[in-house]
């Protein structure tokens, strides 16, 4: 599996990181490097392994449904890089 | 019930499923200790975890899954011993996380059925594919700037169950029967409060159309965030005939998200972009799989109130009510409870007359709820146990009824007070009797001479004279001895 | 005061308890080393005043008879990715330039809650995504270790880079770091210090600056490993902010570390995987590896060859989970909460504009690599595919913790390396991690020890790991590696 300019624009795209035109096949060329690379993995053998998702080996903690947290506008707003009183901000979202 | 369309080519069958957005009933968010009290100010119910600061970690409220094995149960669903959260990634103003942790491959509950009632006291059965936990997003404010959108995230972690049916509905009024069943089960569990005007129930709408007799099923559109019955009603109606027309007319139609515009009754595609729609699930790293241990999962069923579908059983059975009546007042829990306080002890049937004519008539007059009823159930059947007793007639039971709803005084109260009291006493009701046939002998000799008939013009005279305060069985049997002997 | 250049946490402790020093006459001393050399650019902010306030602080409680533990009036240095309340928090990164968290991470709350004295904020890779801390926004770190008869500047290893330039070159008296496939311990091997990485769930990552939220570990970073232990026992602990923390008692590693202290390695079973050998590794890498195993052997310990079948397969996996991960946990770093934006004029133009400038190179790569191979018609093949590679991975190690305690290899593949080498070449970069990677995909607790200099005088680490949670066991095997080895060369000693 090889990718092409097309497939950089579309990764690109989906992660919301603008990559100028130029840079698509030098940046192709890269990412193919790395994914050639690790598709040595396909010469494993893993029919019914199962895979791992997580290093540790227990039981999900669950919290009691308690309210404990919340009413800290200032702390949640203070990095905001743009705040409208207590919402923040951003470029008018059309639907 | 068939709902076909009428096209040029012939007859379309609609095909409809249903994925319903439930706000869980809990008092915390679904990863985080901050509040989902309705109404606070923006930015009030936010932790640092739903703000998805840096280094902010979710940790699951027992609460939420409880709610979900809950409602899957009511669902008749098979509950997941092992469930996967995972993180459904894109990017959004409203997400703050750049994911919402959902569930995917492994939803805490698989399949399930939802018994619709029908008119006509029929019923039929709709599939349940899958129940799954999910967190909401923030929301979006367009209208108080002109440049710019306000992001409130006091949504944004709040648990919902999305509850995603097969594609079982064949019509727009199969369709409403499914929301107001599925909106009775998670009241009747205490699990989602039901409000689709407040949004704590949304529905996408997932549509197709085929030729009537077609098997294979045809491309599906989902129209999104319908917030309302009626209008998903409607949006079926519109999108199904859209659909209709685009085959017929040779066109393609492509899967797409649609949104439902009721002023103009039309459906519109949402603004997407390409590649917009990959989602890149992949299990949650920060959370660890979710196991359920049957005994737990039994503690749950034990609590389970009894649901609609099984009342409904009990009150044809039990109480002789018509499959209509009992699905009528089973609809709604609160309903439900009111009719079985009024009807203990009373003639059900009665009571549940009563309730769905006269009471149902006058809250809508008004246009309350049930919970707000001037008449109390204890009163209802009260009434009831009035007329059954022979303290009054039902026509004075109506006038009593009518000061119940005005004055919410207790129905024995207003017969006492206003001298309501039926006359039983046989020598008072037989005077009266004389009384008017002595000043009608004209009409008495018709009766006498064979129109058997008008002896109901002399019931109506008699009731008159006592004011409809005599036993209309009593007068009957009187004049029937007087006049025809 | 005294004049000695290197303080271990336990002799400042020890100075500290017979009163021959203040908090703040240490914490004054290491804050003029740091301003002697900012050369290394080892600290992104430094939080003098903070510091000062906690050491006065330290210094009250002391002389009220209330000392919290040997960590009281330490002065440390915290690696730029734990968040710290009131004192910015970088990631190395332009994105979070200006983030000033209004919360203290879970580990370095129970460091402070220790009584150890922040010195500032140490550099580190962008995000911890590197091995040479060279992707820093705010400057690649120079290791305090020069080759012998050079002057070129070599890179202190990565990520954790400014936490061992800070610890190695004198500056603090150990720090914290974290580690997602050898971010403590490569770095510690290329600066001669001991860093030590726990089982996965030990060390809350609350409030932890994610990069692979399902590798990532909080560890100490210190010259002794008796400093490690004292230092790891204040950073664990169950935590109930974090799902993945494990609800266990913190062993006593102090204890452990006193057993082995003595060259002591009695009854201990040490496994050679013969996996670790590699074509064209260093001969002195070699050489350490071997002197490791006589070490060990003369202290008493069985000595068996072992197999990791799946080793070379670790590296690869690491390089599909760790980017997966990362692509989605750095989706938060899009300019509306907090962090950079560059102004654009629709939402998504916002979102592309500010991660485009807001990432380095190497994080825009990783991100686009994880996004890649989550994608529709890649995931099973890659994602999935990895992770059961992982699971045989970590089932290499659990069949080989049945015949022996501890694993013995060398940390990192070469010694620290010029700035400017494998620059070009982000896979020859990656194999930094070789000997690393697979004890981070099993969750397993690992630690690199100074075993020796090679040829240009530079030091090298052996790196021991041991079954889950099995802590004890490390300390004790590395404390018996530490007293064979007696690595007492400080950086600048060949210069």
């Amino acid at each position: 599996m090889s990718l092409n300019e097309d497939d950089v624009r579309k990764i690109a795209f989906l992660a919301r990181i603008r990559v100028d035109e130029a840079r698509l096949a030098p940046l192709a060329d890269e990412l193919n490097n790395i994914v050639g690379w690790v598709e040595q993995l396909s010469e494993v053998d893993t029919n019914g392994i199962a895979p791992m998702t997580s290093a540790v080996d227990i039981v999900t903690p669950l919290r009691k449904d308690v309210v404990n947290d919340g009413d800290k506008v200032e702390d949640i707003l203070a990095n905001a890089p743009d705040r409208e009183g207590p919402f923040f901000a951003v470029p008018k979202v059309v639907e | 019930m068939s709902y076909l369309i009428e096209g040029r080519t012939g007859q379309w069958e609609v095909v409809v499923g249903l994925e319903v957005h439930a706000q869980v009933i809990s008092n915390a968010k679904l990863f985080s200790g901050a509040s989902t009290e309705f109404g606070k100010g923006p930015n009030e119910n936010v932790s640092l975890v739903d703000a998805a600061m840096p280094g902010m970690l979710p940790v699951i409220n027992e609460m939420a899954i409880e709610q979900a094995v809950r409602t899957g149960l009511g669902l008749r669903a098979v509950i997941n011993r092992h469930s996967v959260f995972e993180r459904k990634n894109y990017f959004y103003a409203d997400l703050p996380q750049g994911y919402q942790i959902s569930q995917f491959l492994h939803p805490i509950v698989g399949e399930g059925i939802v018994t619709l009632d029908l008119d006509g006291g029929e019923s039929r059965d709709i599939g349940i594919e899958r129940l799954h936990l999910e967190q909401d997003a923030g929301k979006s404010i367009h209208d108080r700037d002109p440049r710019r959108t306000m992001i409130d995230l006091n949504r944004s972690g709040v648990a919902l169950m999305e509850i995603v049916s097969k594609p079982d509905i064949r019509t727009p009024e199969e369709a409403g029967a499914y929301l107001r069943k599925l909106r009775a089960i998670v009241r009747y569990l205490g699990t989602c409060d039901g409000n689709m005007e407040e949004g704590s129930m949304r529905a996408d709408v997932n549509v197709s159309v085929r030729p009537l007799g077609e098997t294979e099923l045809r491309t599906r559109v989902e129209v999104k965030n319908v917030n309302s019955i009626r209008f998903v009603m409607q949006a079926i109606e519109i999108e199904a005939e859209r659909q209709v027309e685009a085959w017929e007319d040779g066109e393609e139609i492509i899967q797409e998200t649609r949104l439902f515009d009721p002023n103009r009754g039309e459906t519109r595609p949402m603004r997407s972009k390409e590649f917009a729609h990959d989602y890149r699930y992949f299990p949650d790293p920060d959370l660890l799989p979710v196991r359920l241990e049957e005994d737990y999962i039994a503690a749950i069923k034990k609590t389970l109130p009894e649901l609609p579908d099984d009342k409904k059983a009990r009150l044809i059975k039990d109480l002789g009510l018509s499959p209509y009546d009992a699905s009528v007042l089973v609809a709604d829990r609160e309903t439900a409870a009111y009719f079985e306080t009024a009807a203990k002890g009373r003639d059900a049937k009665q009571v549940a007359n009563w309730l769905t004519t006269n009471l149902f008539g006058a809250l809508n007059k008004r246009g309350v709820g049930i919970d707000e009823s001037p008449v109390t159930a204890e009163d209802l059947g009260a009434l009831v146990g009035l007329i059954e007793d022979g303290t009054i007639s039902s026509k004075i039971a109506k006038d009593v009824f009518e000061d119940m709803l005005e004055t919410g005084k207790a129905p024995g109260a207003i017969v006492e007070e206003k001298g309501l009291k039926q006359i039983t006493d046989s020598g008072a009701i037989e005077a009266i009797v004389d009384q008017v046939i002595a000043d009608n002998p004209g009409q008495a000799d018709e009766v006498r001479g064979g129109n058997e008939k008008a002896i109901g013009w002399f019931v109506g005279q008699v009731m008159k004279a006592s004011q409809g305060k005599a036993n209309p069985g009593q007068v009957n049997q009187l004049l029937k001895a007087k006049l025809l002997g | 005061m005294s004049t000695q250049k290197h303080w271990t946490i336990a002799a400042a402790a020890d100075a500290l308890a017979k009163g021959e020093v203040s908090s703040r006459e240490l914490t004054d001393q290491h804050i003029k080393a740091i301003e002697d050399n900012r050369i290394l650019n080892a600290f992104i902010t430094e939080s003098f005043d903070v510091a000062r306030e906690r050491a006065d602080a330290s210094d009250a409680r002391r002389a009220k008879g209330d000392v919290a533990g040997p960590m009281d009036g330490v002065p440390i240095a915290m690696k730029d990715l734990f968040c710290t309340e009131g004192v910015r928090t970088t990631a190395a990164s332009h994105i979070l330039e200006n983030f000033v968290p209004r919360y203290e991470s879970t580990v370095s709350g129970k460091l402070r809650d220790a009584g150890s004295v922040m010195l500032g904020k140490a550099n580190l890779d962008e995000f911890a995504m590197g091995s040479a801390n060279i992707t820093s926004y705010f400057g690649s770190v120079k290791n305090p270790w020069t080759p012998k008869g050079a002057n070129a500047d070599l890179v202190p290893g990565g990520s954790s880079g400014g936490s061992v330039a800070a610890v190695s070159g004198g500056v603090a008296i150990a720090a914290t770091g974290t580690d997602t496939g050898g971010s403590i311990r490569q770095p510690a091997s290329f600066t001669g210090l001991v860093g030590m990485k726990p089982t996965y769930g030990r060390c809350s990552r609350w409030g932890v600056v994610a990069f692979a939220s399902s590798l990532d570990q909080a560890g100490p970073i210190a010259h002794t490993v008796e400093d490690a232990a004292i230092m790891f026992e204040a950073m664990a602990g169950y935590d109930p902010k974090d799902s993945t923390s494990l609800d266990m008692p913190v062993p006593d590693c102090r204890a452990a570390v006193a057993a082995g202290a003595g060259g002591d390695a009695k009854g201990l079973r040490v496994g050679i995987p013969k996996e670790y050998t590699l074509d064209g590794m260093p001969a002195d890498i070699q050489k350490l590896w071997d002197q490791g195993v006589t070490w060990l052997k003369d202290m008493g310990a069985e000595i068996k060859d072992v197999s990791l079948p799946h080793t070379k397969y670790a590296l690869p996996t690491y390089y599909i989970v760790a980017p997966a991960e990362a692509s989605s946990n750095l989706a938060r770093y899009d300019g509306v909460r907090y962090g950079l934006r560059v102004p654009g004029g629709s939402l998504d133009e916002m979102y592309e504009l500010t991660r485009a400038e807001g990432f380095g190179d190497e994080v825009q790569r990783r991100i686009m690599i994880g996004t890649y191979v989550l994608s529709a018609g890649y995931y099973d093949a890659y994602y999935v595919k990895a992770q059961q590679v992982r699971t045989l991975i970590a089932n290499d190690f659990k069949s080989v913790f049945n015949d022996v305690d501890v694993v013995l290899t060398p940390t990192a593949p070469s010694a620290a390396f010029a700035k400017g080498e494998k620059m070009d070449d982000p896979i020859a970069m990656y194999l930094n991690d070789v000997f690393t990677v697979p004890a981070s995909l099993a969750g397993l607790p690992a630690m690199s020890v100074p075993g020796g200099l090679d040829a240009n005088g530079l030091p090298l680490g052996l790196q021991l790991i041991s079954g889950v949670c099995q802590e004890e066991t490390l300390f004790r095997a590395a404390a018996a590696l530490e007293h064979a080895a007696g690595f007492t060369a400080k950086a600048g000693d060949a210069s």
